[in-house]
């Protein structure tokens, strides 16, 4: 296998629904083998058009769709080496479970001796073991999950589609399956690429993740390279939470590009790009230091007055303004049980952080 | 909001008239007409009460079992024809674009607006002899000859017969199909429309074809659509009274002609009042086949 190589090419695709409506536009990506794959945004953005035209059930109006060198154009969902896993898991309740896993086999033609080793197999794979002859209906919405993971598991996909798969479990079991999912990407090895618009399932799962806007990919990134670096606005507040400051250019110095900037007044920040008019700084809130005096030193500093702490249980998200007007969020960690009540609204604190951590987006 | 429900004096304003309608135009004729099942036919074609079962044991005799045989088998052969073209016009309609739906389920019930006395002669005008059919089969003919001549085979064609479309059971089944169709895909599209369009495509994302996807998927979980539409259409196919008096010949009376019957040219209300009753129990019996099935669904999730 080598270690490169795309399954699936996705060439200049566009779709339109109507006269009007751009669901994916221009979209290029290469979805490399054996990877765990997630195409992360809003509502809207296309992602689950981009998902169905994999698997057959939209056709694209211009460009192309390689699947392992195949030109998928023309070819039904029928004749694809792919599957999918449904939002609404889709699992037939006029069968037994057995029967739904079994149903890919044999609409291909499988022997119920070949076939029934083969769903004992698929349905251990996702932990249903002797769940074979129940109905749909007596299973809980993460069973009916597996049971749609290992139907579609069992036909030996190229490539595994998964439509907001865990959208409709609650919290905990979420965070469970997002678990599950990766250990069970890692086993079988088989290309997972996953529809998601919950910014932590795509940080927590994902190899690599695309993050669409209006039909558009913005960013295509490993998690923490796109959290660390996003680059554009929309990526940086698309994903986990963010200071956003709009800033005017003064000059360059060396490898830093001055800006001024409301409430902070002027900063030196290191820059390799294009020092532009439209240009922004962010800062992530946990990557700042609260504190009650002037921080000394050459940090980048606010000061203000808290006008709000919300209380997450581990941390605290402190909100503080500055006479100009300025809100600024620090996250601050309740690192022992003395930590609640530590910072209450109306005191007058300070905000400080380095340079190296500031982000310049242009976009 | 207040539960009426709970004031009796409420509850009685809300349902007694349609109560009192019902029991004294529906309920008490019903009863009348039950107990003159058991009666006979005196001197004077009236009706005399002797409480015995001879009209009974008549309908059982060979001549009218013929006739509920054939009632049943006539309705039965409508039925599926309606099933075969309802199907496929339901799944259209319910797959269609929204902003079709409506104008499609419109078209569908559209006929109902003429009254059906009206639209079962105009069965007659289209198929009879020298019918609409008829002649369009004339003209095909003669441009089909027209053409043979043409190309130097004159006389093959022969000359044109008319086709004796009318006054048989050919006739009566094509009757039935067309005022029943509705009845058909209405309850059809109703379970389609409510179907969860994932199931089908699951199906074919696991390498099925459109064929077995349908026989697969899409059948057993619209078949209480397919109940409720086949019951239906049966129920009001077999006692049908109008089509089969009107596009029927000799050949094809049907039960309901046959109570018609003895209500009319017979006189004999006491057997036509038997013959009603049977074809009566023999609703409800189907009704409770429905029943039985329906709760058998719910148990599985149908």
């Amino acid at each position: 296998m080598n270690d490169n190589r795309a399954i699936i090419s996705i060439n200049n695709l566009t779709k339109t629904f109507g006269d009007v409506v751009v669901a994916v536009d221009n979209v290029t990506i290469d979805i490399i083998e054996g990877e765990f794959f997630a195409l992360l945004g809003p509502s809207g953005c296309g992602k689950t058009t981009l998902l169905r035209m994999l698997a057959g059930f939209e056709n694209p109006n211009e460009g192309r769709i390689l699947i392992d060198g195949q030109d998928m154009v023309g070819i039904q969902p029928n004749r694809r080496p792919v599957n999918m896993v449904f939002q609404s898991y889709a699992v037939f309740p006029h069968m037994t479970v057995a029967e739904n896993v079994g149903y890919g086999l044999k609409v291909d033609g499988v022997n119920m001796a070949e076939a029934r080793p083969r769903i004992t197999e698929a349905l251990s794979l996702v932990q249903l073991d002797g769940y074979e002859d129940r109905m749909p209906d007596q299973l809980s919405g993460g069973q009916r999950q597996r049971v749609a993971l290992a139907r579609a598991l069992i036909k030996k996909p190229k490539v595994l589609l998964l439509d907001e798969p865990l959208s409709a479990l609650d919290a905990k079991l979420r965070e469970q399956m997002q678990l599950e999912l990766v250990r069970l990407q890692q086993s079988v090895g088989i290309t997972f690429v996953i529809v998601t618009h919950d910014q932590d399932e795509a940080l927590s799962m994902a190899d690599r993740i695309a993050v669409m806007e209006d039909g558009r990919v913005r960013q295509l990134a490993p998690p923490s390279e796109l959290y660390e670096f996003p680059n554009c606005r929309f990526v940086a507040d698309f994903i986990g939470k963010t200071n956003l400051f709009k800033a005017t250019t003064r000059g360059t110095e060396g490898s830093n590009v001055i800006l001024e900037i409301k409430g902070l007044g002027e900063v030196a920040i290191p820059f390799k790009g294009q020092a532009e008019n439209d240009i922004s700084i962010a800062i992530r809130p946990e990557k700042v230091r609260l504190s009650g005096t002037e921080p000394s030193g050459d940090a980048i500093k606010i000061s203000g007055k808290v006008i709000q702490v919300a209380y997450y249980g581990d941390e605290s998200h402190i909100l503080l303004e500055n006479p100009t007007g300025v809100v600024i969020t620090a996250n601050v960690p309740n690192d022992s049980r003395e930590a609640q009540g530590r910072i209450v609204e109306g005191d007058d604190m300070w905000i400080s952080w380095s340079a190296a951590d500031t982000l310049v987006l242009t976009e | 909001m207040e539960d009426w429900r709970k004031n009796k004096f409420a509850f009685g304003i809300f349902i007694g008239p349609a109560t009192f309608w019902l029991v004294l135009f529906f309920m008490l004729p019903l009863a009348v007409v039950w107990v003159y099942s058991f009666g006979g036919r005196g001197p004077q074609g009236q009706t005399i009460i002797t409480f015995s079962l001879a009209n009974y044991q008549r309908a059982l005799e060979w001549i009218h079992l013929g006739i509920i045989w054939k009632s049943a088998w006539i309705a039965g052969i409508a039925t599926l024809l309606c099933l075969l073209m309802g199907f496929p016009l339901a799944k259209g309609i319910a797959f269609a674009p929204a902003k079709w739906k409506n104008p499609l389920l419109l078209i569908v019930i559209l006929p109902f607006w003429t009254n059906l006395l009206i639209r079962t002669y105009s069965w007659i005008a289209v198929l009879r002899t020298r019918g609409h059919l008829n002649f369009a089969l004339e003209w095909l003919h003669d441009k089909t000859d027209m053409a043979m001549t043409f190309l130097g085979l004159p006389e093959l064609m022969g000359t044109f017969h008319p086709l004796a479309l009318l006054y048989n059971q050919s006739a009566v089944i094509i009757g039935l199909v067309y005022v029943h169709l509705p009845f058909m895909v209405l309850p059809l599209y109703a379970s389609m429309e409510k179907l969860d369009r994932s199931y089908l495509e699951a199906s074919l994302d696991l390498g099925a074809g459109h064929w077995r996807t349908l026989f697969n998927v899409t059948v057993p979980l619209v078949k209480p659509g397919i109940l409720s539409g086949v019951l239906l259409t049966y129920i009001l196919s077999i006692g049908s009274f109008l089509t089969p008096d009107l596009l029927g010949g000799t050949e094809s009376m049907m039960i309901g002609n046959l109570i018609a019957q003895q209500f009319g040219s017979s006189r004999d209300w006491a057997f036509g009042s038997a013959l009603s009753f049977l074809l009566m129990y023999a609703t409800f019996i189907i009704l409770w086949i429905k029943t039985v099935n329906a709760k058998d669904g719910e148990a599985t999730g149908i």
